[in-house]
């Protein structure tokens, strides 16, 4: 019986953000501080031949002008970034010089007064483009503008006997759209030198601190323990605040640097939106062999992610693509191939899911577009191909009781019951003549929880008690919102058997634990949790051993409970907790432990990723129902069940938080968002051009909770973050396709699409 | 620069001040008497993050000039706790629902609440959702801001 898991209990951090009294990078003001203003491109593609930065030299107010030949150290950053660029541009989010004002709108006005002269290239604004046999070269190092590193396969059994025992081969072709993260806080950093410790000091809207002390070291050509990130209260992220995070903290602690001053940069929306990453667009192009009884036999995917201008991701989100392009079906034999192009366009990044909302999309109509060629139900279809124990997952790893989990048969079936999925989809059908049609579609995914084979996974924990039992906890990992303080609280303080207040969490500092990697991946609660658990049991075994001694009995008898430890043989026998520290204090005995977690480097054929991709996987099921005006091409989405296997449930209410926001941000991503541009010149420019739902846009929601045993995470707790948000734009899609009959194979089903099958544009149609 | 003197009430403190007058009132109480609770989020009046009660009215304080504030009565999330710091109870309600993740569009959120339910002491969940709906959250999906006010209105009865 736990104490701490399992259980509800209010975000520990809340208080602060509903006084307003959390301090955002924004809210940083120091002493002396000038403010950094970006000069950016006007073109998607062109030589700089010359910057002139008189005029705002001499405006008053402005301090400095920088451009690329202030850069002390690397101005090339990881992704090709540039700090500044100097001597091409690739996108019109290319960051050309730095004006430091005395205040924002000094900076704001200086900024116009940098003349740039072009030489205009030739452009490539899509996958198509970027393919095309003449096509202009976007990077000298990347021929054909493939992106170096990107291209991965999954190759399992034999793709052409598979093809060969089929009764029908189907091909089909799907495509998603660039997303914006839309996080409510725009980007803002502050660096500040000190001269004494020679070391600079960034704060701001950083989701992946150790990832942003390289790149500023980097830029100041100084080594990494020369380099603190402190990232303040992070008012949203979703992956997005990373590699902008970077540049932007680069730029300022170089003007910083420099000046001698603390150095502040704060993005406007439109600023926001034109130099932050987004959600790779993903074609897919599948074709697939399945039996009349619905078995499928074979699946051969090509997929293609846009990555944009410059890319630090592509690699990597393509790996998790090769990894599930296939879904979570009992395919024998599988062929995928996954590779990522440059454009000049904005471009991709991390976002929530990391490729998984995409290949969902892809695969999961793909599925409804088999079982309606077969004449199954969506139910019927998923359940004939579905994983279950006894299967290999598509990189081999067997799942079943005592190895990797896989619910998926009976979370089908119960989120089918539950929603009458059968019932309402027949009936919906018989009703749908009028303008207002219905549907409801079904979606699934399996996730491979962790960083996987992607790179290694590995975190620290530091867990310290101090002299009057109160206690520090510090990771490497950040909070973001999504609960990573309280979960991580809630572990320690069931492990360590003591009350949640003592508990005291702060921000990430970067001198003060070791790298523990990127909030990313779904992988705070689970690989964070282990290290702490590591951590909380060595402290327990110092506190047992002194309160052994202080009650004369062995050490391994003990246990803790409710800030009592006390004798398992003889519970009569105990001690208060505080009493144990004080004690362990006046006789010297440490009561802190830093401790480290790795699953360790995943066993694993890169040719053809077969082995152990991932320690464990997430399953999940989705259902939504839609109504659509078949006049108007408007989509109420109206419904959606969402079903998560989280392993253990570490804190319920908050798991369903997570649930709900990724249903709303899925929802945005099937009917209603796309960051737009029209040659490489961003149309989507702030938030009345690039929508996101409102609370009057949000669909009834419910949340099932489904627990495994899993042995991998503390105390069997695995992720929610991403799964969350992977699956239900690929049911909306299903729900709107069996309402309208039409199956749109594009991302969003916007009201064009839906209403004319297609996209308009200004100049001409568009997919 | 030409100033205007501004007489208003912020958070029920009586502020004499001399002012650009197309100071935003967003910048007015962010930069000038550091109410650093009212965020900018997009700086057009979409995001609602900027929210401020004015004259018992929501604003989007983005979009209000400093001069367009004379004589008013304002309200931030800085000024809406209780005598002694206790927390409003829309605020407790935020904190037991688990409304908040990032915060960022908290404070406009729970002053949009506020105004809410100033005028509408039990509203139905539709009319919650059409009373934030002028206020983007990206992290919630919006549910449990709204079972928060409900739980808050119960409260407040």
């Amino acid at each position: 019986m736990y104490r701490y898991i399992r259980q509800t209990i209010p975000k520990i951090d809340l208080k602060a953000k509903v006084t307003g009294k959390a301090r955002y990078g924004g809210d940083i003001k120091l002493h002396g501080m000038v403010y950094g203003k970006t000069v950016y491109s006007k073109y998607p593609h062109a030589k700089i031949l010359n910057i002139d930065t008189s005029k705002a030299d001499n405006f008053p107010g402005v301090v400095a002008v920088l451009t690329m030949k202030d850069v002390m150290g690397n101005n090339e950053l990881f992704g090709g970034f540039h700090v500044l660029t100097g001597d091409k541009v690739r996108f019109i989010g290319d960051g050309i010089a730095l004006v430091l004002a005395k205040d924002l709108k000094t900076a704001e006005k200086a900024q116009k007064l940098v003349e740039v002269e072009y030489e205009v290239l030739p452009s490539v604004f899509n996958i198509d483009e970027a393919l095309a046999e003449d096509a202009p070269i976007i990077h000298d190092f990347a021929p054909g503008n493939i992106i170096p590193d990107s291209t991965h396969h999954l190759i399992k059994g034999d793709l052409e006997k598979g093809l060969a025992e089929a009764d029908f081969i189907f091909e089909r072709t799907y495509q998603t759209q660039f997303i914006e993260h839309a996080y409510i806080e725009p980007e803002a950093v502050v660096a500040i030198a000190d001269a004494y410790e020679e070391m600079v000091t960034v704060y701001g809207s950083i989701q992946n601190p150790f990832s942003v002390r390289g790149a500023v070291a980097d830029a100041l050509g100084w080594s990494l323990n020369q380099v603190r990130i402190i990232p303040s209260v992070i008012g949203g992220t979703f992956g997005g605040k990373d590699e902008i995070a970077s540049t932007l903290s680069a730029r300022a602690a170089v003007a910083a640097v420099k000046l001698g001053r603390p150095v502040k940069i704060i993005l406007s929306r439109e600023e926001s939106i034109l130099e932050s990453p987004k959600r790779h667009p993903y074609r897919f192009y599948y074709k697939v062999g399945v039996k009349k009884d619905g078995t499928i036999t074979a699946m051969k995917s090509t997929v293609i992610a846009q990555g944009g201008g410059y890319n630090n991701k592509a690699q990597f989100t393509n790996w998790r693509a090769a990894i599930h392009t296939s879904g979570a079906y009992r395919i024998p034999n599988i062929y995928t191939e996954v590779f990522g192009v440059f454009t000049n366009t904005i471009h991709g990044g991390a976002m929530r899911g990391f490729s998984s909302p995409q290949t969902i999309f892809g695969q999961e109509s793909l599925m409804d577009e088999l079982a309606e060629e077969l004449g199954f139900n969506p139910v019927e279809f998923r359940q004939i191909n579905a994983l279950r124990p006894g299967d290999t997952t598509p990189t081999s790893q067997p799942l079943g009781p005592g190895k990797i989990p896989a619910p998926l048969p009976e979370m089908i079936k119960k989120v089918a019951e539950q929603t009458e999925f059968v019932k309402r989809k027949e009936e919906f059908s018989r009703i749908n003549e009028g303008p207002i049609k219905h549907g409801i579609g079904m979606a699934l995914a399996m996730r491979g929880a962790g960083l996987g084979g992607e790179g290694l996974d590995a975190t620290g924990a530091n867990v310290m008690i101090q002299r009057d039992g109160s206690v520090v906890v510090r990771t490497g990992l950040t909070e973001n919102g999504q609960g990573l303080k309280t979960a991580h609280s809630q572990i320690v303080a069931e492990a360590l058997g003591i009350s949640l207040e003592r508990i005291i969490y702060p921000n990430v500092d970067t001198m003060t634990v070791p790298d523990g990697g990127p909030t990313v991946a779904s992988r705070g609660t689970m690989i964070g949790g282990r290290a702490l658990l590591k951590a909380c049991e060595e402290i327990k075994q110092n506190l047992f051993k002194v309160a052994g001694e202080m009650l004369d009995c062995s050490s391994v008898e003990l246990e803790i409970r409710d800030e009592k430890i006390f004798s398992i043989n003889n519970p009569e026998q105990s001690l208060d907790y505080l009493k144990v520290v004080d004690q362990a204090v006046s006789i010297g005995v440490m009561l802190a432990s830093l401790q480290w977690f790795s699953p360790g480097v995943a066993n694993l054929d890169h040719h053809t990723n077969q082995g152990e991709a991932f320690p464990t996987y997430v399953w999940g099921v989705v259902v939504a129902e839609v109504e659509v005006d078949t006049e108007t091409g408007k989509v109420e989405v109206t419904k959606v069940v969402s079903a998560h296997d989280v392993g253990t449930a570490v804190n319920p209410e908050a798991i369903k938080g997570q649930v709900y926001g990724g249903i709303v941000m899925a929802q945005g991503m099937g009917v209603l968002e796309e960051v737009e541009e029209e040659d490489g010149i961003l149309k989507s420019k702030n938030l009345d051009e690039y929508l996101i739902p409102t609370s009057m846009d949000m669909p009834e929601m419910e949340v099932i909770i489904v627990e495994t045993d899993d042995a991998f995470g503390p105390y069997g707790a695995k992720s929610i973050g991403e799964p969350a948000t992977e699956i239900p734009a690929a049911a909306i899609a299903n729900a709107i396709t069996h309402a309208t009959g039409q199956r749109i194979r594009y991302l969003p089903y916007n009201l064009e699409r839906v209403l004319l099958g297609h996209k308009l544009t200004k100049k001409g149609v568009r997919p | 620069m030409k100033t205007i003197q501004l007489n208003l009430i912020i958070n029920n403190q009586q502020y004499e001040l001399q002012v650009d007058p197309n100071l935003r009132l967003l910048d007015l109480l962010r930069e000038e008497l550091d109410l650093l609770g009212t965020k900018e989020g997009c700086g057009v009046g979409e995001c609602g993050a900027c929210t401020v009660i004015m004259n018992g009215q929501t604003v989007n304080s983005c979009l209000v000039l400093a001069g367009q504030a004379q004589d008013a009565v304002i309200f931030t999330i800085e000024g809406i706790q209780g005598e002694g710091e206790e927390l409003h109870p829309i605020q407790a309600a935020f904190i037991e629902k688990g409304a908040v993740q990032c915060g960022f569009c908290t404070p406009g959120m729970i002053l949009s609440a506020k105004a809410l339910l100033d005028h509408n002491p039990q509203p139905t969940v539709e009319e919650i959702k059409e009373g934030i709906s002028g206020n983007l959250c990206r992290c919630t999906g919006y549910q449990q801001i709204i079972e928060a006010i409900q739980l808050a209105a119960e409260k407040m009865k």
